[in-house]
């Protein structure tokens, strides 16, 4: 048993990625290994509060951070965002005194010190690292043999940094899916933006950024994308039909949580995997594996 | 405020925050607008902002749209030879532009993120349904209708909840109480 403390984010608790959460949650337990979520959590702040209010951000995952520290394991997320904002906290807090100053001043006002101690990582981390591909190999149930998959990374699980994979081509997730026996179809625009928060603001802004991810997975044969991002599975699924409207398209690309294609494939309870929350229907894809 | 009347000129004011501490390195290469997907969009590139910033054009830069079209992919971070940290400026700009006040008109995108903050501010989490109705309260309800289809997908396969997630009343106030502290301390780092 390997032992984590899980920062779920908004989104992935009882937000629209909640199918997220819980196979993330599922998941882990097949593979012997124990999230505990965060007592008493708040958001991270994402982008918007560090575009208003920087100080006010990194203070909000420095709380987390705090809460995190007291009990001493990594703290992981599903999410993305949560994890570029968790981890720019610690790097701010270790490279820039002043700001440094600021934020411990920030959290003493609700009670609060933190000592810098908490490594935060992406659960995708996590799978391939800690667990690794061989294990998780060795747990499959249901191979996933002659599923074309596009893994789509996004944006902030590699950039502007990370510790475990390639921040422009990266092949963790692929590897992964090779591990339950689907086949990674090559995917270049795999790490490219999906139009993030500007779905909302700037519609169409996003949905021409969603036209060239799709040209890229269904040009590449792939049946299904696979995500690590609750807003990047949001805009491909749910908008996937404002892009077949916008540019005359047939897109059918089911988008799955890479964790529920996981389940799928070690055998998880389908009822915990959450694979309803699709837009664009999973079933008919996943259909012989399940 | 504080750093603005210290500082000379713009590039001082900046330079002296994360993501502005290397601008004077850029060369001007322009690897960041040729990497930035909404380049095209802005009223300056990434760029120009930075060329912008060093030639001292405060205003200009602050009343653009162009960091307010910025995605946060940080594309340009990882590919600057100089190690610019151009997202970290660009974030570091709205910030200014917000408690200066010069919130662009021509793009809804400071109202989105007023809307998201204002529910963080005050319960500590997201709800993405209040998120929601909130924004397009504040910007235009009628640009509502435009994504009832997402939305009515969203709900149909119950991914639009009315219940927001809650923290105990004591980490409500905890939040709060840091929030509060981070903005009497000028909001900037």
């Amino acid at each position: 048993m390997k032992y984590y403390s899980y920062f779920p984010g908004c989104s992935s608790s009882e937000g629209g990625a909640r199918a997220y959460g819980d196979s993330t949650l599922a998941v882990a337990k097949a593979l012997d290994v124990e999230f505990k979520e965060l007592d008493d959590w708040n958001c991270c702040g994402s982008t918007p509060y560090n575009s208003f209010d920087e100080l006010a951000s990194l203070s909000l995952s420095g709380r987390n951070l705090a809460l995190a520290e007291k009990r001493g394991f990594d703290l992981v997320t599903p999410c993305s965002s949560c994890y570029v904002m968790l981890n720019r906290t610690n790097t701010y807090l270790s490279k820039y005194p002043k700001a440094k100053a600021k934020i411990d001043e920030a959290l003493a006002a609700g009670g609060l010190k933190y000592n810098g101690t908490i490594k935060v990582r992406h659960i995708l981390d996590v799978f391939v690292r800690d667990i690794g591909y061989e294990a998780v190999k060795a747990k499959v149930k249901k191979n996933l043999g002659g599923l074309k998959v596009a893994a789509y990374y996004g944006c902030q699980i590699v950039r502007p940094k990370n510790d475990f994979d390639h921040t422009e081509n990266p092949t963790s997730m692929d590897r992964l899916v090779e591990s339950l026996g689907g086949e990674a179809v090559p995917f270049p625009m795999k790490s490219r933006c999906c139009g993030a928060s500007l779905i909302i603001s700037e519609q169409d802004v996003a949905v021409d950024l969603l036209k060239k991810i799709f040209d890229s997975a269904a040009g590449n044969g792939a049946q299904c994308m696979i995500t690590v991002c609750p807003l990047c599975q949001t805009n491909l699924d749910a908008y996937q039909s404002q892009v077949n409207k916008k540019y005359h398209t047939s897109f059918n690309l089911p988008v799955l949580f890479f964790t529920q294609l996981m389940g799928v494939a070690l055998g998880v309870d389908q009822k915990e995997l959450g694979l309803k929350a699709g837009i664009v229907p999973a079933e008919p894809v996943l259909a012989k594996y399940l | 405020m504080e750093k603005k009347a210290l500082a000379n000129s713009f590039v001082e004011e900046i330079g002296g925050s994360p993501g502005g501490e290397e601008i004077r390195l850029c060369i001007q290469c322009g690897t960041c607008t040729a990497s930035c997907p909404n380049a095209d969009r802005m009223e300056h590139t990434p760029s120009q902002i930075i060329a912008m910033v060093r030639a001292d054009m405060r205003e200009e830069v602050l009343k653009s749209n162009a960091m307010w079209y910025c995605l946060s992919c940080y594309m340009c971070t990882a590919r600057c030879p100089r190690g610019v940290q151009i997202t970290e400026l660009m974030h570091a700009l709205e910030g200014i532009a917000v408690r200066e006040h010069l919130s662009h008109g021509r793009t809804l995108t400071p109202t989105m993120y007023r809307s998201f903050n204002d529910f963080v501010y005050s319960i500590g989490t997201l709800p993405e349904v209040g998120f929601m109705a909130w924004y397009y309260m504040l910007s235009n309800p009628l640009k509502a209708i435009k994504v009832m289809p997402v939305a009515i997908d969203l709900i149909k396969h119950g991914r639009l909840r009315i219940k927001a997630r809650r923290l105990t009343p004591e980490g409500t106030k905890q939040v709060k109480a840091i929030l509060d502290k981070a903005e009497s301390l000028g909001g900037a780092i």
